[in-house]
């Protein structure tokens, strides 16, 4: 028995995937500095030309060589493409040409700083999108990059340095690069800073000799090394998962860190994604909102948008909706079987958490055996409980008046009932208002309420009264009572009312979901499915959706829209041709292409992108929210699956199928060779016999041969018409022209075209003068007439009566066809409309006939069928219904 | 019966259809000019002066009906179309185009003489008056008094049942497509339609034919329209 390899699946499919990657797209380098003027553009040049020496096509796309002589000097020799001039607000800039990059398609492309930010209204946001998309078209790609600049540390190095930098790279694309590191010691990089070799942009002057520090470039200097180092150590393990398989692996570890909305979440991801990082562990992200105390419309969005930097750091994300935050956090951590818990640390002062509780103690004491990791915080964040943020929509000034205007009511109320209500009654039509008021949803105007409600009270009615002053001083403690009771009926009416608002959100979420998939699986049919998906997303985002599919050329179509114009013009095309082939969505709202009027999403199957969705909202300012967008996302990966598993059907039938047109392919091939066979052995015969005795024949002899010749001729004629047609009928290429006609006109055709064979045989006709007309293809009708009539005469004796009849039944015509024959054998009364079905009488035909007869009535939505009559003779019946339509 | 040989311009790309039209039409006496492609048939036309075209529609250089089209931008010369079965578009497409006549592939050496023989009596009858009596088998139409018999017998028809009749009649030989029939027979401002026409050509059989399922006199062209057959004398 072989030993068994311990290496878990994932490893192998992860070493797969990279290997196909490698395969299909370009190769990435990354010159990595601790810091600007290290000579990363120097070494790349140098790195590059020694590649072109090497013979390989190489293209420089940006070098920025910052005038620097030996920099520049390095750039002779090699190609350079031209920037492309872009004129944003007055402001000249140019900028690296994608497009034509692409259109020259080197071996190899420089493209000095990855981190840099494209002009408004070029194709991606970032440098670094471009470089993927070079990549993705099989280029390999040299770059640079400062360390600072790196997604996952960059909250770290704003710490060292107190500048945040804005232009970062995931570290996704460092991961997928080859790392050389440009080392350059700190004091010698001073060095040349003093003497002016590194290039400063003016606006930063100051910016930069903050940055220039020995003690920044010293800890900036330990973070490139630890990178590449990472990176090294990566190398090393894929190296050893390939070399090694029984070598030990320690159980995986796994790590969730828990989500909220804000700036510092994302710090906690950024450092999540470290932690993972340095374990090699998966790690997963999680944002749980609690069910009872809904988080506002902007908190929930920040905190999707933690998520998708989550996401786009590696990780997988959930979102969550649990009544019991800890709970919920904890239950998910056991299914998952993570092993480590990351969360941050609140900020709060110390006597909200003991009148709330920590949910930061909370979790350290229920989670049992999983660690928990607990950050730094923000200022009042990080405690998941702080993030839960009251409706926080400004409350018009229309509501204040309202509540001013519910005081006064009130107010009048108690006037009306002073006489005869104690004074503390009273207090129960205040607090009656603050109720009211609160159900209006917003907290602001509710408080005013309180406020106001206590004022009046003591102003109108507590004496001495309209006075503000107060003779007994038990009433302090009454106002104190009545507008804490004031302050909390309002407080908790709005959280219900916000609760049950969320919980609306999520139903309809969950709803739309579901009802998209409910949809789609009782659908069958690319068409159908996308004009279902169409609809259904058009109501859901109030967007013309549009669905584009590869056609028969490779390029996109439209294939389902739910706007007026089915088209797109060349850039909404180049646009979604971009999507599809890179499977990653762009346009409004997104990274890419932000500046087009739609949001372009890929549908993503199981194996490969199936196409592109194309949403566009009224107009830019009702773009997707971030949430929308993963809804929207969800959505179109349903659709996508939906459409893989329409596709595998089809193959199914398709398989099917080719194995029953094989069986057919057979039994035709031996059915019609001999029908084809037997006409043209009598034509070529006769006509050969007519040559070799060139007018030795007797006249008599001599047209006897000729007739032969011709009536073969005939019979060959037919089989192939019948053999054409039955192809066409089978082909689905038939679009029936369906029209009201004569019944009797069309028996008359066909019995012209059979008048040579008919002869002397006597056909009785019976059709009533009066009969309506019925909605019917004639040509093909003609043609069962012909094929019956002609079936009838070859499997009868000569002179045997044949009868035609036509009448009406049950909305239907009936035509019946009778002979005095041998009738049909009882066991053949069904299959004699198969094809190729022959019966065993010796009278011939290639079995198509009665197949196409069948075929035809079937598509009229009519039936055929076949009896024997009493008193002997064989009688074919078929009906057509005389509504069309049916 | 030909006073002087007619010409016969054949435009067809297949060689054997070639050799067995010329062998045939050179029998019946008439001179047979031979084309292959489209632009050798309308030079062919021009130079020739044929008196009757016979043009199948698939050539390999350009498209037959391109070919009818420009033989009908200078001369009036019947036209007869040849078409495989099954493709009654181009059937309709050929006759709206100006062609006389078509016929359906495979066909008969007598079929084929007898729309020859109608075509060529209506070139010559052009601009003419018309023939005032139409007979055949026992149907009698005075086309001058509007009246029509059947035997001895006169036949009272409604103006639609009568002008459909008169104008098969007039055309005699001919196929009329359902499309001319439904212009003319109703007149300037009012049209029918293909089931009223149907309806009507059900109605006249019924008062003129002795079996209408099979008819002596009008007979059905499926899909494209009616042919009154070619009188006898």
């Amino acid at each position: 028995m072989p030993k068994e390899a311990k290496r878990s699946p994932e490893s192998f499919l992860a070493q797969a995937q990279k290997e196909e990657q490698r395969s299909r797209g370009g190769r990435l380098k990354v010159f990595l500095g601790a810091a600007p003027g290290v000579g990363k553009t120097f070494s790349m040049l140098e790195a590059a030309r020694l590649k072109q020496r090497d013979g390989l096509s190489v293209l420089v796309g940006v070098a920025e060589t910052h005038g620097r002589l030996e920099t520049q000097a390095l750039l002779e020799g090699l190609a350079v493409l031209p920037r492309r001039a872009v004129d944003h607000r007055g402001v000249k800039l140019s900028e690296f040409d994608l497009d034509a990059a692409l259109a020259r398609a080197p071996a190899l492309i420089l493209i000095d700083e990855l981190a840099h930010s494209n002009a408004p209204g070029s194709k991606h946001a970032k440098r670094w999108q471009d470089v993927l998309e070079l990549l993705e078209r099989g280029i390999d790609v040299y770059s640079t990059l400062n360390v600072q600049h790196l997604e996952s540390l960059n909250d770290v190095v704003a710490q060292i340095t107190g500048i945040s930098v804005r232009e970062t790279v995931p570290d996704s694309v460092l991961e997928r690069a080859d790392v050389e590191l440009v080392d350059l010691p700190p004091e010698e990089l001073l060095e040349r800073m003093r003497a002016g070799r590194v290039y400063i942009p003016e606006q930063a002057v100051r910016a930069v000799e903050n940055f220039f520090r020995l003690s920044n470039l010293t800890a900036l200097r330990e973070l490139a090394l630890r990178v590449t180092a990472e990176g090294v150590g990566a190398v090393l393990e894929s190296y050893r998962s390939q070399q090694a398989p029984e070598a030990i692996w320690p159980t995986a570890q796994r790590i969730m860190v828990c989500v909220g909305p804000g700036p510092y979440s994302a710090n906690l991801v950024r450092a999540a994604r470290r932690i993972a990082g340095s374990a090699k562990a998966e790690w997963l992200a999680v944002f749980v909102q609690p069910s009872g105390r809904p988080l506002s419309e902007s908190a929930r969005l920040s905190a999707v948008e933690n998520l998708r930097l989550a996401e786009q750091l590696g990780a997988e994300t959930l979102s969550l909706t649990s009544r019991d935050v800890v709970e919920g956090i904890l239950e998910l951590a056991r299914q998952r079987n993570v092993t480590k818990l990351i969360i941050g640390k609140s900020d709060r002062p110390r006597w909200r958490e003991v009148i709330q509780g920590s949910l930061v103690d909370d979790l350290i004491r229920k989670s049992g055996d999983i660690e928990v990791d607990v950050l730094r915080g923000g200022p009042s964040q990080g405690s998941l409980a702080s993030l839960l943020v009251e409706p926080s929509a400004p409350a018009p000034g229309k509501e204040y008046a309202v509540a001013v205007g519910a005081a006064a009511i009130a107010t009048g109320i108690c006037f009306g009932l002073f006489p005869i209500l104690q004074l503390t009654n009273l207090v129960m039509v205040y607090l009656l208002g603050a109720l009211i008021v609160a159900t209006r949803g917003f907290r602001g105007p509710a408080t005013l309420y309180s406020l106001l409600g206590v004022l009046c009270f003591d102003f109108f009615f507590v004496p001495p009264r309209f006075t503000m002053s107060v003779a007994d001083t038990q009433y302090i403690f009454t106002f104190i009572v009545m507008f804490i009771a004031s302050y909390l009926i309002s407080h908790l009416t709005l959280r219900q009312k916000a609760s049950m608002e969320e919980a609306r959100h999520s139903e309809l979420r969950t709803a739309t979901l579901h009802a998209l998939s409910r949809q789609l699986a009782s659908t069958r049919g690319v068409e159908a499915l996308l004009e279902t998906a169409v609809r259904h997303l058009a109501k859901v985002f109030e967007s013309e959706v549009m669905i584009l599919l590869p056609g028969r050329e490779g390029g996109l179509e439209v294939r389902a829209t739910s706007a007026a114009r089915s088209g797109l013009d060349e850039k909404e095309r180049s646009v979604a041709q971009w999507v599809f082939d890179l499977g990653q969505p762009a346009g409004l709202g997104t990274q890419t292409l932000p500046v087009v009027d739609a949001l372009y999403v890929p549908l993503v199957g199981g194996e490969a992108t199936m196409g592109v969705l194309r949403v566009q909202p009224r107009s830019r300012e009702d773009r997707l929210n971030p949430e929308q967008m993963l809804l929207l996302e969800s959505l179109a990966h349903q659709l996508a699956l939906a459409l893989d598993v329409d596709r595998l059907q089809e193959d199914v039938r398709k398989s099917q199928l080719r194995a029953e047109t094989e069986r057919l392919r057979s039994s035709l091939l031996s059915s019609v060779s001999h029908d084809l066979r037997t006409p043209l052995a009598a034509i070529i015969g006769s006509a050969s016999s007519l040559i070799q005795t060139a007018g030795n024949l007797a006249e008599k002899e001599a047209s006897e041969l000729l007739v032969n010749i011709r009536n073969e001729a005939h019979r060959l004629a037919r089989l192939v018409h019948n053999l054409i047609e039955t192809t066409r009928l089978e082909s689905a290429t038939v679009a029936l022209k369906k029209e009201p006609h004569s019944i009797e006109e069309v028996v008359g055709s066909a019995i012209e075209r059979l008048e040579p064979d008919l002869a002397d045989r006597k056909l009785k006709t019976l059709i009533p003068e009066d009969l309506p007309l019925v909605p019917i293809d004639a040509v093909l009708i003609e043609q069962v007439f012909v094929n019956l009539i002609e079936n009838a005469l070859r499997h009868t004796p000569a002179k045997s009566p044949i009868e035609l009849s036509a009448r009406t039944a049950d909305g239907s015509l009936v035509v019946e066809l009778a002979d005095r024959g041998p009738g049909i054998p009882p066991e053949d009364l069904e299959r004699v409309f198969e094809k190729f079905y022959r019966t065993a009488t010796p009278a011939g035909g290639a079995g198509l006939g009665l197949a196409i007869c069948k075929a035809v009535i079937t598509v009229h939505g009519g039936r055929i069928t076949a009896e024997n009559r009493e008193g002997g003779g064989a009688l074919f019946r078929f009906t057509l219904p005389l509504e069309s339509g049916s | 019966m030909m006073a002087s040989a007619k010409t016969v311009l054949v435009v067809d790309d297949e060689l054997p259809i070639l050799r067995f039209l010329h062998t045939s039409l050179s029998e019946a006496g008439f001179k047979v000019v031979e084309a292959t492609t489209g632009r050798v048939a309308v030079e062919l036309a021009a130079t020739k002066k044929p008196d009757v075209i016979l043009l199948d529609l698939g050539l390999p250089d350009m498209d037959g009906m391109e070919v009818l089209k420009r033989l009908r931008s200078w001369t009036a010369a019947p036209v007869i179309v040849l078409s495989a079965r099954g493709q009654d578009m181009d059937k309709i497409r050929g006759l709206d185009a100006g062609a006389d006549d078509y016929l359906t592939k495979p066909f008969a050496v007598e079929e084929l003489m007898a729309r020859i023989r109608v075509s060529l009596r209506h070139a010559e009858r052009a601009g003419k008056e018309p023939e005032p009596l139409y007979r055949h088998g026992d149907l009698r139409v005075d086309l001058v008094a509007r009246r029509v018999w059947v035997g001895k017998k006169e036949v009272r028809l409604s103006p639609l049942q009568y002008n459909i009749l008169a104008l098969l009649a007039r055309h005699a030989g001919r196929v009329v497509s359902q499309t001319q029939l439904l212009k003319e027979a109703w007149g300037e401002e009012d049209t029918g339609t293909p089931e009223s026409l149907r309806i009507l050509v059900h109605q006249l059989r019924h008062r003129i034919e002795r079996d209408p399922v099979r008819p002596r006199h009008i007979k059905t062209e499926p899909a494209v329209g009616y042919r009154l057959e070619d009188p006898t004398d």
